[in-house]
């Protein structure tokens, strides 16, 4: 383990003199977080310099193949990354869908000519994708949409709408599920589309949310011409692509269970607003309800470290995505509600953009148990594929 | 370190399992019950055999020196058919005390004793009701080369069968700090009063009545055992969370087994989704338990700085949990899980008396608060 030492001092002295300063506070407001794309604007000269020596080595997407600008990464050099950047708290360069979910599938089923093309750009954060799945009548029974893909020739004429499509309107990209054949069982006849949202026919209708914020969009598609080079894997096979790639969404949305770098625990906050009696968390009732949640909020993060190990031992049980998507949204909303409780009327604050941040997040969290098949839709993986529970 | 199991610690598991399944099955619980017994030397004999006695007892001192995750592994088989022993009082707690605080010559005669099982000894510590390692009232008071030690404990784990006790008690003048002194059970002054409780087990309830005790059986220095209590209480608290995962476990498959076999309305009710759902939740918090557990007990194999957060992560996790299986498992299994005839009832009652050996839900997760600052 010499080398990995060796690895770890020279990642630590290349964090030090590489993340500024402002990189290193904790995460305020939505603007603190860096998503790129082609209309990004950066909210300081140093998140541009974050992510572009970030990009520069890689590391935006640690794991990743070299040879299409990733990090190279074997995975223990990559938790030697992680736990360096957790230790000066910086934030990540670049929030992505690009990395979490589409990347992971395009390095199994793309082309090389679509991966020479595509992840690079995804590594420097040069296009922002965004993701098209679910449909107004295609939610938690996803496969049942309808969006249409036409054969004419040389090109797919794409025409239907997609809802929930998180961030369509600042999105450059779309990874998009099409219907290439009506006449097959509704899981057969789904294609996997790569098309830009400036393409002629695409429209994009913000969603306002009970948050006040509209991160959702309807987008419609009016014979959308996307040519056939953009079809990624076999025609009508792109429901495995989908599945897989929803097993990373599920990780990326479960992940958000876990406190992130540079937040402080929640009964820290708690404690500072308020306060302390014999030393204690003041309120006692919180105070339980904050343990009950942080002993959880650590088993869970525990899991995920315990699935890595084995996955890497060889003794993996396979199925965890359901569980970690399951359990992170959960954890989430219930830190939510907390951080309201704590708060008290204060946390109520509406209209102002600054203070209103905590009530947003608390009603946003809310969407974590339904987006990406929802809890139930967990619950019944878990119940048939894992527990192996009859029909 | 990862939270993985190595090739050593899996065959383990595997003799583990295999022993117990054999030598006592749920059944034999059962039958100890109908005839009045509360533990089987035979099966104590057996698990000596296997060198379970001395799995967490350092090698010179005649013990397999295999770590507190070995010790887990063990006990958390144990739990899963509801075997009976003091494995986890004195094998684990008592010999950590002996090994942490011990002279060299308590050592080399008591510890090769525990590790071969020959002589059993047990922490008399509470002397409430609910687990509550700050109340202690008991007292020992120099008196030349002796102490007199006056006060009593309640459930003493093992306290029917152990041949010893290690006494905590206070002295004056010792900043109120703790000290440990071994107590034969026949020594003069010492009264037991044995309790029976619902899972079957005995616990002892102790008096100690101008109980005079030399100066070597003083266990450490005077008022100094705090951290020494803290570490074995630390032990005593993982090792009972290890123990419930393995409850909790076999409860739980045995209610899944049940759902896919049990037919009402001319369907398995297994099919329902208000089951399913409730068994896929109860799935989920289970394989947290056994990431806690197994971080734990690597804690006090490698003595890190949050052993003492760890273990009351796990106990109060695993308290918490082991409740909800046996539960559930009780109510899917309906009108049947509700005869003593059903095994399921059995870890019902041994989750309940697990869960407070050694601290609840409840003292744990409010000592994970406190020790977190809150």
């Amino acid at each position: 383990m010499a080398n990995l030492e060796e690895f770890r001092e020279q990642t630590r002295a290349w964090l030090e003199e590489n993340c500024p300063a402002s990189m290193r506070e904790p995460i305020n407001s939505d603007k603190d977080q860096c998503w790129g794309g082609r209309n990004w604007v950066f909210a300081s000269e140093e998140q541009r310099l974050w992510l572009e020596r970030m990009a520069e080595k890689g590391w935006t997407a640690p794991q990743w193949p070299a040879e299409y600008g990733g990090g190279g990464l074997a995975r223990e050099e990559a938790k030697v990354l992680q736990q360096e950047v957790a230790r000066i708290r910086a934030r990540r360069p670049l929030e992505s869908f690009g990395i979490d979910m589409l990347g992971p599938a395009l390095l199994k089923f793309a082309s090389e000519e679509q991966k020479q093309r595509f992840i690079p750009e995804i590594i420097r954060g040069e296009i922002r994708w965004c993701q098209g799945y679910s449909e107004p009548n295609a939610g938690s029974d996803l496969a049942s949409l309808q969006t249409r893909a036409d054969d004419k020739g040389d090109h797919y004429l794409v025409s239907g709408s997609k809802v929930w499509t998180s961030y369509a309107d600042k999105s450059d990209w779309i990874f998009c599920l099409v219907r290439t054949d009506f006449d097959v069982s509704k899981h057969q006849g789904i294609s996997f589309l790569l098309f830009d949202m400036e393409s002629p026919g695409v429209s994009i209708n913000p969603i306002k949310l009970i948050s006040g914020n509209s991160p959702f969009c309807e987008t419609v598609f009016e014979n959308v011409k996307v040519p056939k080079e953009n079809l990624v894997g076999e025609l009508n096979k792109g429901w495995d692509i989908a599945k897989y790639l929803l097993t990373h969404e599920r990780e990326m949305i479960g992940g958000f269970g876990l406190s992130r770098a540079g937040t402080e625990s929640l009964g820290q906050t708690a404690i500072k607003a308020i306060g302390a009696s014999n030393g204690r968390l003041a309120e006692g009732g919180i105070r339980s309800a904050i343990s009950e949640f942080e002993i959880d909020e650590l088993a869970f993060a525990l899991t995920i470290e315990r699935v890595v190990d084995e996955a890497k031992a060889g003794q993996g049980t396979g199925a965890a995505s359901s569980l970690l998507k399951l359990y992170g949204t959960e954890l989430n909303k219930i830190r939510n509600e907390l951080l309201m409780s704590v708060g008290g009327s204060d946390a109520l604050t509406w209209g102002s953009e600054e203070k209103a941040e905590q009530v947003q997040r608390w009603l946003r969290s809310k969407g974590n148990s339904i987006e990406g098949g929802s809890s139930e839709i967990q619950l019944n993986i878990i119940a048939k594929r894992i527990l192996g529970l009859p029909s | 370190m990862a939270l993985v199991l190595n090739e050593e610690q899996q065959m383990l598991r595997d003799s583990a399992k295999t022993f117990i399944q054999e030598s006592s099955p749920v059944s034999a619980l059962r039958e100890q019950r109908d005839r009045g017994d509360e533990w089987s030397p035979e099966l104590w004999a057996g698990m000596a055999e296997m060198g379970w006695t001395g799995i967490a007892i350092p090698e010179e001192f005649g013990g397999l020196e295999f770590g507190y995750v070995g010790a887990g592994l063990v006990i958390e088989e144990c739990g899963r058919t509801l075997a009976a022993s003091p494995l986890l009082s004195s094998s684990f707690v008592a010999a950590s005390l002996i090994a942490d605080l011990g002279s060299s010559e308590q050592k080399e005669t008591l510890l090769p004793a525990i590790a071969g099982g020959e002589v059993i000894i047990t922490l008399a510590l509470g002397e409430t009701g609910r687990f509550d390692p700050d109340t202690i009232a008991t007292t020992a008071v120099a008196a030349g080369d002796k102490f007199v030690i006056d006060g009593s404990k309640s459930h003493v784990l093992d306290g029917g069968i152990a041949n010893r006790f290690i006494v905590a008690a206070r002295s004056k003048g010792d900043n109120n700090g703790l000290s440990l002194f071994l107590v034969d059970r026949d020594a003069k002054g010492v009264h037991i009063e044995t309790s029976l409780n619902a899972d079957n087990r005995l616990v002892a309830n102790l008096r100690f009545e101008s109980v005079s005790v030399s100066a070597d059986a003083l266990l450490g220095e005077v008022g100094l055992a705090q951290e020494a209590v803290q570490r074995a209480l630390d032990i005593g608290a993982a090792l009972s969370a290890a123990e419930l995962l393995g409850v909790a476990q076999e409860a739980f498959e045995r209610t899944l087994e049940y759902l896919k076999e049990r037919k009402q309305f001319g369907v398995l009710v297994g099919s329902f989704q208000a089951l399913q759902h409730r068994a896929a939740q109860l799935f989920c918090e289970l394989e947290l338990c056994k990431s806690v557990v197994l971080k734990a007990l690597q804690a006090i194999d490698q003595d890190t700085a949050d052993r003492s957060l760890l273990a009351s992560m796990a106990k109060a996790k695993v308290a918490k949990t082991a409740k909800l299986s046996v539960n559930e498992a009780v109510q899917m299994f309906g009108g049947i899980g509700m005869t003593d005839e059903f095994d399921i009832g059995f870890f019902m009652k041994r989750s309940a008396a697990a869960s407070q050996e050694y601290g609840d839900y409840y003292y744990h997760s409010d000592r994970f608060a406190h020790l977190n600052g809150y």
